[in-house]
């Protein structure tokens, strides 16, 4: 059967139950939620005069209520130490969901902690160090003292090449300004560590330098766009599964005003079922492109649409670069760019090759041209662009996503009401750190130098390799013996002085053994290779601040306690820099210990104010409560009246900056066609049966981690899907539900069969990043050009493993998509 | 598709207001609402035992709508033609479902092909063959299915609920 809590009422809540604002911190798109807490032992009443919404809860309530919340909304948790009630639901008044939750956002309060209810018991509450063959708790200072003393060992003024750094760069979660600026503080002010990577990626990188180089910063736009635009070009995105009330909120009303939609994606997705019923069938277009063509498809649809001249002249005229090549082709910028002509040169594709390369038809192709570009009666047609990951960690990212942002400055399409060209985001963004620049482009390739076994010390902050990076297979082998020579080490130590046990690890990590300290707030799959693990918090068990994929920053407050005594990421990184201080002074580098003074941050407001505000002076805790949920959309020109003033556009006044030309003129980017560019992809796609396409859903998403734990979650997908055509199915011998195997040269992981009829033949989609099956183990290692993964691009076989497992049985393997009334 | 809109602003603006949604067949007791200083409450709501149909009065593979624990609760009565868990009846096929979507309250429709509940709302689907599960979709629980039970007449009565109803902080009122 399936999961049902058996709850069958819930607590009222009181009048004068207090209230806080909440973004959603799961997904980028932020929506707006109030988080409501009373002492345990009260209630409120059905009366209107008795309960938070002034309603007649005696009554069964309409649709679209705000007097209702559901059992995953609900939980007792601690605050200042005592038991609350605590209801985290949706707000009305917040422009971004207008009071719509989604599966995940809706299950923040069944995903905090608690000790009375047991929810999210995985939750780490004291630090852990390895010790007598497994991890012990202890106090901070013990822990942080061990991570100060090792890491000391293996850094000096001059190089920090050996200390390896994993650091998430995202908003919401854990992350936010407050923590990014904590860990960018600790690795690159007081050091300078060029070996870092970041939470998704096995380097630290853009996942858009393209885009930036071209002078667009990519998140552009404002979530109205979609209802004032003519047409929708989504691109490599799913955005009903992975923005969900962007996509509802924002694209469905687009579409009900008339706006036509375009969807470039190898798979036919559940979005496209949607935008279906809500535009029309006739209004929607679906280019099921051959995966990894998406460039051929964006080149030819450029040279289309220039030669037809439903182009911007007065725009590319004043707003782009005149001229020829801005910025030549090298190793840091994989494509030369400049101007518009030198990208209509080098671009060129016709539209039989085009379509020849996508596998998509000629008229499909022109179709696409002219949803996007052709004039409507006379007028320029406005079109908003979206894409996410399916080109970001897809072929050749930077021409690709270099391809799409033409589309858009040709068209005129970038500043305008209606337009924009934009990634839709994973996390929120909350990056607010000092310069990275010395980690240099393109950037080294940390989880390679790994497996090659370089680096001493690694410190991982919320990142899990194992899950979630690519060659996995081969990484988590090598992570696994490193670390494992440094735990033997530990355990032989043990009853020994600490110094004794600092100078086992020591050796320990100079026969090429790993030193690994974790950061996270559970106790993750590469946290079982770990030496040191330090409790961190989440959005809610401290103040946040983020901003979302409009850039609209908000502050999440705290509402509850944090589990036992887990802290803030930046009050960590804080303590690191003190023992590191202490432990350099006490080796006689006092110059070297200087440099990690500053941390005297005693609440994660204090590194706000240390970071992003000094930045932003206009920008403070105190304003930001004062604008709610709405809260302004960065960047912050001013305060009048009360209220920040934001920005609702990039780029209205024609001026492009994020490259930081002096002229502020955009460009073009003149990248070709080239096939496959990622090493290794040709010979994997010629030697494999299956396209193992793969990526996240609306149930399993950012919030995974906790997700593991969650019984409505786990009781609907146990394992990871993977969806296969029927026909491949069954010429497998495979079942609906059962295990198979997918495999390759590079490794090896398990899914469970989802018969999915829309499905190609020989095309599969498999959820990225479970914990119960890794797709990253047969992802080879071969990057995109400045070491962006290309995670899309994967070929393997499949076979049968096992019958449907006893948690499969119940399950519904019926189509994803929504039908209408008949 | 113009029908499919126009049925869901209806729905916005008009369902859930109660009334009329009992048809044939089912006599619906309507539950008072609770008194606050009524006798010390439950660990669980006391749940009406309704009669909601008859084992004749159903088709298989064709809802029958019904309500329950009260008027304003609407909900079918489904013959599946085969055995499922959690069915009722001497076939073990008859389930009970709130046809109210569970995250935020629109009316679900039945798609007989693949014996499916549809939301228009934002395109939630659940599958009462597998106990009201979520196949895809926005809601955080599971389609709330009715504890049956059938009496020697074929007299199908409704006892209990799994999940919280949409709209209501206590299942019964
Ligand atoms: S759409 Fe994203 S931000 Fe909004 S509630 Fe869902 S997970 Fe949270
Ligand atoms: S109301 Fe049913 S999916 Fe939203």
């Amino acid at each position: 059967m399936a999961y049902k809590r058996n709850i069958d009422r819930l607590p009222i809540i009181p009048k004068d139950a207090k209230k806080h604002i909440v973004t959603c911190h799961y997904c980028i798109v932020g929506c707006g939620y109030h988080a409501y807490t009373w002492p345990v032992n009260k209630q409120g009443g059905t009366a209107p005069s008795q309960n938070a919404f002034g309603a007649d809860l005696s009554k069964q309530q309409e649709s679209e209520t705000e007097a209702w919340y559901s059992p995953s909304m609900y939980n007792i948790v601690k605050q200042n130490g005592e038991d609350v009630h605590l209801v985290i639901k949706p707000d009305k008044g917040c422009s971004v969901n207008s009071g719509l939750g989604s599966v995940r956002g809706a299950r923040m309060a069944e995903n905090r902690r608690s000790d009375v209810t047991g929810t999210q018991q995985q939750r780490l509450t004291d630090p852990l160090v390895w010790r007598y063959g497994t991890w012990q708790p202890t106090s901070w200072d013990d822990a942080l003292s061990l991570v100060a003393e090792v890491t000391a060992r293996f850094i000096d003024k001059d190089n920090e090449d050996d200390l390896f750094v994993s650091m998430f760069d995202h908003g919401g979660s854990a992350g936010g300004y407050e923590n990014t600026w904590g860990t960018g503080k600790l690795y690159f002010h007081s050091m300078k560590v060029k070996h870092c990577r970041i939470h998704n990626r096995p380097a630290y990188n853009s996942e858009v330098h393209s885009s930036r180089d071209m002078g667009l910063d990519e998140l552009n736009y404002a979530y109205e766009d979609y209802g004032l635009t003519d047409t929708i070009f989504l691109v490599g995105a799913n955005p009903l599964e992975t923005q969900t009330n962007l996509f509802l909120n924002h694209m469905v009303p687009g579409m009900r005003k008339g706006a036509k939609v375009v969807v470039v994606d190898p798979r036919r997705t559940v979005t496209i079922n949607a935008c279906e019923d809500a535009a029309g069938k006739e209004n929607v277009l679906h280019l099921a492109i051959n995966s990894g063509t998406d460039l051929a498809l964006f080149n030819t649809l450029f040279t289309y649409i220039a030669d037809k001249g439903w182009i911007d002249k007065e725009f590319i005229k004043n707003s782009t670069f005149q001229g020829d090549v801005a910025q030549p082709e090298n190793e840091a910028y994989p494509a030369a760019l400049g101007s518009f002509e030198l990208a209509r040169k080098a671009c060129r594709m016709s539209v039989a090759e085009g379509a020849k390369i996508c596998g998509v038809s000629e008229a499909d192709i022109i179709k696409a041209a002219e949803w996007i570009a052709k004039p409507i009666n006379g007028r320029r047609r406005k079109c908003v662009t979206a894409y996410e990951k399916g080109i970001i960690w897809g072929n050749d990212n930077y021409r690709t996503i270099g391809a799409l942002v033409n589309i858009a400055l040709a068209t005129g399409n970038v500043g305008r009401e209606g337009g924009g060209v934009c990634r839709l985001g994973g996390h929120q963004e909350g990056y607010y750190r000092p310069s990275d620049a010395h980690v240099g482009r393109p950037a080294p390739y940390v989880d390679d130098l790994i497996i090659k076994g370089k680096g001493k010390v690694h410190h991982v902050w919320a990142c899990d390799h194992y899950k979630t990076t690519l060659n996995a297979t081969e990484f988590k082998r090598v992570y696994n013996r490193r670390t494992n020579m440094v735990k033997e080490a530990m355990d032989a130590a043990a009853g020994g002085t600490r110094e004794d046990l600092v100078n086992a690890i020591v050796e320990a990590v100079n026969k090429g053994g790993l030193f690994s300290v974790q950061v996270d707030i559970i106790h993750s799959q590469i946290g079982q290779a770990a030496h040191v693990i330090l409790p961190a918090v989440e959005s809610g068990e401290m103040n946040l601040t983020s901003m979302n994929g409009e850039r609209r920053l908000r502050l999440t407050e705290k509402y509850m306690d944090p589990p036992g005594t887990a802290k803030p990421d930046c009050l960590i990184a804080a303590g690191i820099a003190q023992h590191l201080e202490r432990v350099l002074r006490k080796m006689g580098k006092n110059d070297y210990a200087d440099q990690f003074k500053g941390y005297v941050w005693k609440t994660e407001e204090d590194a706000f104010k240390d970071g992003y505000q000094k930045g932003n002076p206009e920008v403070t805790y105190e304003r930001l409560r004062a604008m709610g949920n709405n809260g302004v959309q960065e960047p912050v020109v001013g305060y009048k009246d009360g209220k920040l003033i934001g920005t609702k556009r990039l780029y209205a006044d024609g001026k492009f900056t994020r490259h930081g030309r002096k002229d502020k003129k955009a460009l073009f980017c003149a990248g070709a066609w080239r096939g496959l560019e990622a090493p290794g992809k040709k010979e994997q796609k010629a030697a494999h049966k299956f396209l193992i396409n793969n990526g996240r859903s609306n149930i399993n998403w950012q919030n995974w981690f906790l997700d593991q734990e969650n019984e409505f979650v786990s009781d609907r997908y146990p394992y990871p899907f993977i969806e296969m055509n029927p026909d491949d199915m069954a010429s497998l011998g495979i079942k609906a539900g059962d295990l198979v195997e997918v495999y390759n040269d590079s490794g090896a992981t398990q899914a469970m069969a989802y018969p999915t009829p829309t499905a190609k033949k020989g095309e599969t989609f498999m959820l990225f990043a479970s914990p119960k099956g890794t797709q990253g183990n047969v992802i080879n290692g071969g990057t995109n050009t400045l070491i962006l993964p290309n995670y899309k691009q994967t070929w393997a076989n499949i076979r049968k493993l096992a019958d449907a497992p006893g948690a499969v049985a119940h399950l519904s393997f019926k189509s994803k998509e929504y039908t209408p009334p008949a | 598709m113009k029908r499919c809109r126009h049925m869901v602003d209806v729905g916005r603006r008009q369902f859930l207001r109660g009334a009329g949604l009992a048809t044939a067949g089912a006599a619906v007791a309507t539950a008072l609402p609770s008194q606050p200083q009524a006798a010390p409450s439950l660990a669980r709501v006391d749940y009406p035992s309704t009669r909601l149909a008859n084992v004749k009065d159903l088709k298989v593979n064709e809802p029958f709508e019904v309500a329950y624990p009260d008027a304003d609760a609407p909900g079918v009565l489904l013959k599946l033609g085969k055995r499922v868990e959690g069915g009722a009846g001497p076939d073990g096929d008859i389930v009970g479902f709130s046809t109210i979507c569970p995250h935020k309250g629109f009316p679900l429709h039945y798609n007989a092909e693949d014996r499916t509940f549809n939301c228009p709302g934002h395109y939630s689907r659940f599958d009462p063959e597998a106990g009201g599960l979520q196949i895809w979709g926005q809601a955080t629980q599971n389609l709330p299915q009715y504890t049956l039970r059938i009496d020697s007449k074929g007299d199908i009565y409704a006892e209990g609920l799994d999940e919280l109803l949409y709209g209501r902080l206590s299942n019964v009122l």
